[in-house]
């Protein structure tokens, strides 16, 4: 195992003289009065390797000892993931000792002694390669495949696997043979390093599958798709972490990980807080029991947030290839680009825009290229959806980390920073909006036949109807309301008829917070509906309390249960009103 | 702080910059404290044995023999009860001629607190101003900014937010504060008869500038002692990260970095993040809550300072001349308390939330009715009622100098809704209009 002793200290950058071989990325440990920190290659110059640490570096000394591991940065997978708190190296947040965090503790991300009821899925004899499933264990209500580790390519043959009972994850579950006759025995866990894509599955289609998130503005009008990529850009106090806990808590996923990278440690506790109290709403179980949080907060050490996100993938990575629908969502990218800025200004590389790396662009890109829609090798099917937030610095989309997703991502839930001062929630603008996956043939087909047959035709309707609106807006505000024509008033309140009921929503009612596609496509038409009417005016002043009565109608349709005698009573009291103002 | 007996002394400086020097040293740890000529440094970069320290006091008249001492250990403030009701500079020695503060050693930025044992912030913080009680609650462990131009009262609003809330310790961090509004503060605090409730480390514009480095971290190394030790409430005041900020780009530069934004450090947002984020809600009961002061040229929040802020602060707050009825208010529009769905409508009455969101959707309107004014259009009779109702609710609910209860605020909002508007423009659930909505 090669030595080094410390040579440099820059803020977490070490400078390590080695003694013998050491790889880019590999894992050491730094000796500091007996703690060792955690630190990882990032660069090599002849006998020098530079490392960045994971943790403060006050009071490191010259001369220390250094320990390099022979591994990159790893995550140890198995059954008991879920519902943990890690940070972003995957320590267990809630078997670290005390209040505040000490420097050099880490804690296994599983419980070595727990035990699990196995279920072999594999016969001794079958023929079977890494990421094929030797058996299953309930994990929650998860059914967590056992898995031939990924590592192993090539064909191996089962040679025994343990039969159904109880067993810990350290217990041997299976033996295999390689070509060459070595036996292997596996048991139920398995390593794996972060930086490397899980490619263990038969093909990567385009993904066609539309992915609920209970949000109206995003199912509606742009909406996301199992496998999907999108990112949600937007100024401070756009609402960018409301929109992503709504969507965490209502998805129609089989499983969340989210990365809080970065960002507030307090939006973290909301989730500790309320996740285990909140029911999903389609199960009825938990929400905590569907999800993992990786934890690094913006006070946390810089390079392991830098890692957190990787590691996350890596999870959902793993999820997947067990056939289920992981939702990974991301909190903020842009502070993973900082603290890759943070590292590259210290190891002096020549800066690209806004001092942050040149390579920003193709290490973005590469990440977002790790969600996806596949079918395993078995037939089944797994995706990872991947949603992260941007903060681009003052809210200008022109700036280097938007730009590089824009490039990566397909879907673009822009903030507006106007209709988060109006208090227009969820913030996304509608107009500047876009979901590519809305011109993916197979996407229209899915939609055109499990929502309606007429839906996409709709959805693109909606958006023409709200875009003409704000023309007439615009106009209306520079000619003012008796220099343009009546029609234009009507134009303009179809169009916020459709905002405040449709796009609009109470992320912070109990009924309103979530909307499941069939309600939203029932809202839809029926707002299509009305807006198809031609309703008779004297002058424009007739219009506005007009559409008020109607969009206040509509709003507590919305806070009420669907299809309940409240709802029928007030889409009645609807109809009645539009009526009295219908041309004959 | 004295040498002690058996330290090596270093006297052969070879390097000297505006803020930094080198020497030739074994043995040192990494941000390890020393003096240099007699003047306060700590160690930023070790390549070797060549030690790069940064001098505080900065390095005018430093000789290349000038004596370098180091004590083995970083930056330390000593804690203990009788840090009540005492001034410090910013290496946390007094300067209201009292004795030196008897109390453990503890190192300054110390560890974060794990995220898992933190409590969810609950506790609303009345301060009877109602652009925060009703619109932008504050809530303990919550830490936000104002975003002010400087010739707004952001002091003055500070003290009184200060003084009326109900918290154990508050714990002033001064940086570049000009002796006048040190004294102030001072004698805001002495004649409100609180001083022994106060701490305050102070860097004015008199001291070195790369002073106040340590000044944020010193009060917060102290009101962490308190809400640990003694589970208080402690509110700390930060006034003026500006120029903190300002600091670190200064440091930053002599240390030869590249800059990224507006010539602020690449590193930034987490140097803010890592004060900031020591705002928190512990499991003992205790709890840190942050109120900064950031100010801004020209009303620009896009400047790098504001905004990085802005991404770490739980909501900012913006203060605002309403010429319509001349007085100071809180911005409804721009401000944003992101904590306080944790309270409003739970701690405060359920009508809450919906009354808030009424009345600036409905100022909004006035906002807008007043931009057809401005263009020389006409009136409808629903924008003449806004601009009334905006009047009304600025003076008798937004003013600074109103201090009611969040109830009366609540009430005087229901009566203008009923005063200028029908039940349709109001638009609030059903449930509550039945209860305040006053037949007629």
């Amino acid at each position: 195992m090669t030595k080094g002793i410390v040579k440099a200290i820059i803020e977490n950058l070490v400078q390590v003289r080695v003694s013998g071989p050491v790889s880019q990325n590999e894992i050491c440990y730094i000796d500091l009065d007996g703690v060792k920190l955690m630190a990882e290659v990032i660069k090599v110059l002849g006998d020098t390797a530079y490392t960045q640490v994971f943790e403060s570096t006050r009071g490191l000394k010259p001369g220390s000892e250094v320990e390099f591991t022979e591994h990159m940065l790893e995550v140890k997978l198995g059954p008991g993931m879920l519902s943990k708190n890690y940070d972003g190296l995957q320590n267990d947040l809630n078997n670290m000792q005390g209040v505040f965090l000490t420097r050099g503790e880490y804690t296994d991300p599983l419980d070595e002694d727990s035990s699990w009821e196995f279920t072999p899925l594999a016969k001794t004899g079958d023929l079977v390669s890494g990421g094929d499933w030797l058996g299953s264990v309930p994990e929650t209500w998860i059914s967590h495949k056992i898995m031939v580790p990924f590592g192993l390519s090539g064909e191996y043959k089962l040679k025994q696997i343990a039969p159904k009972g109880t067993y810990k994850i350290t217990d041997t579950i299976a033996t295999i043979t390689d070509e060459d006759g070595n036996d292997i025995d596996l048991n139920m866990i398995q390593r794996w390093p972060v930086k490397v894509p899980i490619k263990c599955y038969a093909e990567k289609p385009r993904p066609f599958k539309l992915m609920e998130t209970g949000v109206r503005t995003l199912d509606t009008l742009n909406p996301m798709v199992e496998g999907g990529t999108g990112f949600i850009p937007g100024p401070f106090g756009a609402g960018k972490t409301v929109l992503q806990h709504s969507i965490s808590k209502n998805a129609d996923a089989d499983m969340i990980i989210f990365a809080a990278c970065g960002e507030r440690a307090n939006e973290v506790v909301e989730m500790f807080v309320e996740f285990p109290e909140l029911d999903d709403p389609r199960t009825g179980r938990k929400l905590m029991e569907r999800t993992i949080i990786i934890c690094n907060t913006s006070n946390m050490p810089v390079a392991a947030r830098e890692a957190s996100v990787y590691t996350a993938m890596t999870i959902g990575e793993y999820y997947r290839n067990m056939g289920l629908k992981v939702l990974l969502l991301a909190d903020s990218t842009s502070r993973w680009a900082q603290a890759l800025r943070e590292m590259s200004n210290r190891m002096e590389e020549l800066p690209g825009p806004d001092a942050f790396p040149m390579d920003l662009p193709a290490i973005v890109s590469s990440f977002y290229s790790r969600a996806g829609f596949v079918y395993l090798r078995n037939g089944e099917t797994g995706s990872i959806t991947f949603i992260g937030t941007v903060s681009p610095a003052g809210g200008n989309l022109k700036e280097p980390v938007t730009e590089s997703t824009k490039k990566a991502a397909r879907c673009f839930y822009a903030l507006s920073q106007a209709r988060a001062d109006s208090k227009r929630y969820p913030a996304v603008d509608p107009i500047d909006s876009y979901s590519k996956y809305l011109g993916y043939p197979e996407v229209i087909e899915y939609l055109n036949n499990n929502v309606n047959p007429t839906w996409v035709k709709d959805v693109l309707h909606t958006k023409d109807m709200l875009l003409r609106g704000r023309e007439a807006q615009e106009q209306i505000n520079i000619l003012g309301d008796d220099g343009v024509p009546l029609s234009y008033h009507d134009k303009y309140w179809k169009s916020e008829l459709l905002d405040r009921v449709i796009l609009q929503q109470d992320g912070f009612d109990a009924i309103d917070s979530s909307t499941p596609m069939k309600r939203q496509e029932y809202m839809l038409e029926l707002v299509l509906e009305l807006c198809a009417k031609d309703f008779v005016f004297e002058t424009f002043e007739e219009v506005m309390p007009f559409y008020i009565k109607l969009i206040n109608i509509c709003k507590q349709m919305n806070y009420v249960e669907f299809e309940s005698d409240g709802f029928k009573n007030y889409e009645a009291e609807l109809h009645k009103e539009a009526d009295t103002r219908s041309a004959k | 702080m004295a040498t002690q007996a058996f330290q090596k002394i270093y006297t052969k400086l070879n390097q000297i910059t505006k803020a930094t020097c080198s020497v030739r040293a074994t043995g040192i740890g990494n941000e390890e404290l020393a003096t240099v000529g007699g003047r306060l440094a700590q160690v930023v970069k070790i390549v070797e044995d060549n030690i790069t320290l940064q001098i505080y006091a900065g390095t005018e008249g430093i000789g290349t023999d000038a004596e370098v001492v180091f004590f083995g250990k970083a930056p330390s403030l000593k804690v203990g009860h009788d840090l009540a009701g005492r001034f410090f500079n910013a290496y946390g020695e007094p300067i209201d001629g009292g004795p030196d503060v008897e109390g453990t050693e503890v190192e300054i930025g110390g560890p974060s607190v794990n995220p898992v044992r933190r409590k969810q912030p609950s506790e609303l913080i009345a301060t009877g101003i109602a652009g925060i009680d009703l619109n932008n609650t504050l809530v303990t462990g919550q830490k936000i900014p104002f975003f002010a131009d400087p010739d707004q009262p952001y002091n003055e609003v500070m003290a009184m937010v200060a003084l009326r809330a109900q918290s154990d310790k508050i714990i002033l961090g001064g940086m570049g504060l000009s002796n006048d509004d040190y004294l102030f503060y001072k004698n805001t605090f002495e004649n409100a008869g609180v001083i022994d409730r106060i701490i305050s480390f102070v860097n004015t514009t008199e001291d070195p500038t790369v002073e106040r480095l340590l000044v944020p971290n010193m009060a917060l190394t102290s009101a962490e002692y308190f809400a640990t030790e003694h589970n208080e409430k402690v509110l700390v005041l930060l006034t003026d990260m500006t120029l903190y900020c300002d600091a670190l780009a200064i440091v930053s530069n002599r240390m030869d970095q590249i800059p990224s934004k507006d010539s602020m450090p690449g590193s930034l947002y987490s140097d803010l993040a890592k004060l900031y984020e020591k705002a928190v809600q512990f499991p003992g009961g205790g709890s840190i809550t942050i109120i900064a002061v950031t100010t801004l040229s020209g009303g620009d929040i896009t400047h790098a300072i504001p905004d990085n802020t802005g991404y770490i602060t739980e909501g900012q707050l913006f203060l605002k001349r309403d010429t319509d009825i001349s007085k100071t208010i809180v911005d409804p529009f721009r401000s944003l308390s992101r904590l306080k769905q944790l309270v409003i409508g739970k701690k405060t009455r359920a009508d809450h939330p919906q009354v808030m969101n009424t009345a600036v959707r409905l100022y909004s309107d006035a906002a807008n009715a007043k931009t057809k004014l401005e263009n020389g259009f006409d009136l409808s009779d629903y924008d003449e009622r806004v601009l009334e109702f905006a009047r009304e609710y600025s003076n008798d609910i937004l003013a600074i100098d109103v201090n009611i209860d969040t109830d009366a605020m609540l009430d005087t909002a229901w009566k203008l809704f009923q005063k200028y508007f029908n039940k349709q423009e109001i638009g609030i659930k059903d449930e509550f209009m039945n209860i305040h909505w006053k037949k007629a």
